[in-house]
């Protein structure tokens, strides 16, 4: 057993806070909000030429870092830390992650693509009446001679308004809820019969509803593996999120330990009160709680899938759990400005909140857990 | 000892329904509906219909324009207007510097003041807090300095709750900087078209200007607009406060809540049910329902004690505390149970076309007010000071 970071992953670490320390600071990323296509696509770009590390979870052949699920976790932390509106889950976890698994013609093709900041990779999964099953999903994959014909409408895709590709979760047969008949497509996002309607999300990131009309799509953008594989990929996004987690609940703690020490009520720094204090040293054992949980959800991701699965699903509900305690008793402890979008602390609340239900709240992994772990 | 009402109760409830579904503005009702922002029109609208009726301050005493309604014809009233979902009334007059002025100030004062909050004439904001001096109030120093018959005031205050729309706003601010710190404030009413005010919104977190900045810079003051004895606007201020956590509760607007997350919560579908039948969720929506009835009957208990006499006491920091709170998971459960239609963030969406926002009608604020709500457990004396007063003015800790 070992806990601790080789130099490479210790060197991608610090390059990567160096680089957001100096181009990620509270003021630019607002900026970067207000833009247009809310970004600023040449931090992207920047990451991967001039800090060559979106290669970070991808083998040496594709002229990726070699390193894996580990090295994800280490990027979401630091990206978590600025509140950064990139990508990287979408594109390098969650895209850069099928196409390991796609291998072949597909994976030659895009990872190089996706290691040059040139392929922008969106996941639509999820749908109106979908909640958190992967399987419940009514977009068809209808077979039309050596393609499909796609049908339907995703809801809220992150990063859609930004993507050269599309990774669609859809039916090719079976009903509504059922595991077989599911399977995972790679497209080209500008397709004909493609129709976006994007938007800010409440977390300063850019979404879209997707409404598919009879895309026709070729043979090749299938990616065997159907729910299996979609259940592995979305595990992997979801200790990615766990990552970030840990990111957000630090910046929480410092910001809320940094702002106790300073404002002054009663004549002393409100540090001082006991009631205070202990509310701190709260949220510092869910804070790290948070950080135990996104490494043991890591770890345990090559295992088999029902132990896999189930460590997953611990790991997310006390992620959601901690994360909801920290956020709101560093707005709490803040007091007034910290509901104002004036300071930052607020933005790592909002980014926070929605963590806990990205990829499934805390009762939704509680009862994944229960059912593959508790039986009678 | 009982719960039930009295025919006369009853013929009073159906009278207020009758009068709610005749007179409720339809126009607010729409823009409520559409989940449009409220201009200061909109809440004036229901404030006007309510003054013409003689019902728009049904706590204050029968001589300044109450109802002389009983307790229970009160608790009806509240009941029936968040069964109706109408809109909740600025406070800042009604249940703030009104109750001040009828008990502290002079004939004048409440010939000058109380018909105008009534009419809704006046729009009255609140300058207490300072950006040194939130839950540490009485450290504030916005400072007052006598010049013949008028104060001039300098100084800033914050969270000053719509501002932007205010006729009106009462100050605390010092008048005797030498003297111990609750002892050398005075309560003044100022005139928002005074020159030297300047209001400057906050935005906060849900995307909202509900709160300012108030810089005053010289401004002139007639010393006949100061309440009650100089330095001795403390006493007030406290009053204020304890009636400021009573309304604060908000019981028969969260037990409206509680059916609105019950009606999303029948709508969202988790597989091949509703998520009402999610055994989690419902425990949810139960215990939420335990809390809230636990509020309401405390809340009852002391409306009884004040009903025989007593006015609010410190026992209001309990309504205020656990009201706040049961608010705040209000807002959480909404945002748990729309999924990932809580993510999309619609404010200003579709200027400019008639695109109607994505998902249900019922998900678009969902996170916003979620986040905006963090505000209960924060405002009117953020919930450790309460706390503090209850263990020292109840328990003599």
């Amino acid at each position: 057993m070992d806990f601790s970071y080789t130099e490479t992953q210790v060197m991608l670490r610090d390059t990567l806070a160096r680089f957001l320390a100096d181009t990620y600071d509270f003021e630019t990323r607002k900026k970067m909000l207000v833009r247009p296509e809310g970004r600023d696509p040449g931090i992207w770009k920047a990451l991967a030429t001039e800090l060559g590390i979106l290669g970070a979870p991808f083998a040496e052949e594709h002229g990726g870092l070699g390193g894996g699920a580990l090295e994800n976790m280490i990027m979401m932390e630091e990206l978590g830390k600025v509140i950064a509106v990139e990508p990287y889950l979408q594109t390098v976890v969650i895209g850069g992650g099928a196409m390991k698994a796609a291998g072949g013609a597909m994976a030659d093709a895009v990872i190089p693509e996706i290691i040059a900041g040139n392929a922008v990779i969106a996941f639509a999964y999820a749908e109106p009446q979908g909640r958190y099953d992967l399987a419940n999903i009514r977009t068809s994959a209808k077979a039309d001679g050596a393609g499909y014909v796609l049908s339907g409408h995703k809801a809220v895709v992150y990063a859609a308004p930004w993507a050269t590709h599309l990774l669609v979760t859809a039916r090719t047969g079976g009903s509504t809820r059922e595991r077989s008949g599911v399977e995972l497509f790679l497209i080209e996002a500008n397709l004909p019969g493609i129709v976006r309607r994007d938007y800010p999300t409440v977390d300063g990131f850019q979404a879209s509803e997707i409404y598919f009309e009879n895309v026709a799509i070729p043979g090749d953008a299938l990616i065997p593996g159907g729910i299996d594989l979609i259940e592995l990929l979305v595990d992997e996004a979801t200790m990615a999120v766990c990552g970030e987690a840990i990111g957000i609940s630090r910046k929480l703690h410092e910001g809320t330990l940094d702002y106790i020490k300073q404002r002054k009520q009663f004549g002393q720094p409100i540090g001082k009160f006991q009631v205070l204090q202990h509310r701190m040293a709260d949220i510092f054992i869910e804070v790290e709680q948070i950080a135990s949980m996104a490494l043991m959800g890591t770890l345990k991701l090559d295992l088999p899938a029902a132990e896999r699965k189930a460590a997953v699903s611990l790991a997310k509900a006390k992620v959601s759990r901690s994360i909801n305690f920290v956020g709101q008793n560093a707005i709490q402890t803040h007091g007034g400005i910290g509901i104002t979008v004036e300071l930052s602390i607020g933005h790592y609340f909002k980014r926070g909140t929605m963590i806990e239900n990205q990829f499934g709240s805390a009762d939704f992994h509680l009862g994944r857990f229960e059912d593959l772990t508790l039986a009678a | 000892m009982h719960l039930d009402f009295s025919p006369e109760d009853l013929a009073f409830q159906q009278e207020v329904r009758a009068f709610i579904a005749e007179s409720y503005p339809a126009e607010l009702r729409g823009k409520q509906d559409e989940g449009d922002e409220l201009s200061k029109e909109d809440f004036l609208s229901w404030h006007k219909v309510l003054a013409k009726k003689g019902w728009v301050a049904p706590a204050w005493p029968v001589e300044y324009g109450g109802t002389g309604w009983t307790a229970t014809q009160r608790y009806i009233w509240s009941e029936e207007t968040a069964r109706a979902d109408c809109i909740r009334l600025m406070p800042f007059g009604l249940s703030m510097v009104g109750p001040v002025i009828y008990t502290f100030g002079t004939p004048e004062q409440k010939a000058k003041y109380l018909p105008r909050i009534l009419s809704g004439e006046d729009w009255w904001c609140q300058g207490y807090s300072e950006p040194g001096s939130g839950s540490d109030l009485a450290s504030l120093r916005t400072k007052a300095v006598r010049d013949g018959d008028h104060y001039v005031v300098n100084g800033q205050k914050t969270w000053t709750t719509m501002a932007q729309h205010a006729d009106w706003g009462f100050f605390l601010v010092r008048t005797d900087p030498d003297a111990k710190q609750q002892e050398g404030i005075s309560f003044l009413l100022i005139d928002m078209k005074t020159p030297g005010i300047t209001v400057r919104p906050i935005i906060t977190l849900g995307g909202e200007h509900e709160v300012n900045e108030v810089w005053l810079e010289d401004v002139r003051v007639p010393v006949e607009n100061r309440v009650y004895e100089e330095n001795k606007g403390w006493t007030c201020a406290k009053f204020l406060l304890a009636h400021e956590r009573t309304g604060i509760a908000g019981v028969a607007a969260s037990k409206r809540g509680v059916e609105k997350v019950k009606t999303i919560a029948r709508a969202e579908m988790d597989g091949d049910k509703p998520l009402i039948a999610n055994a989690f969720f419902k425990r949810k929506i139960a215990e939420l329902e335990m809390d809230l009835t636990a509020l309401e009957f405390t809340e009852l208990r002391s409306l009884a004690g004040e009903s025989a006499g007593k006015g609010p006491g410190p026992e209001s920091s309990l309504l205020k505390i656990k009201g706040s709170e049961i608010q705040q998971r209000l807002t959480e459960l909404t945002l748990e149970a729309v999924g990932h239609y809580g993510a999309p963030y619609f404010r200003g969406f579709g200027e400019g076309d008639n695109a109607h926002p994505i998902g249900p009608d019922y998900a678009h604020r969902a996170a916003p007010t979620y986040f905006n709500t963090r505000k209960t457990t924060i405002y009117g004396g953020s919930n450790e000071i309460q706390r503090n007063i209850i263990a020292k003015m109840v328990l003599g800790l």
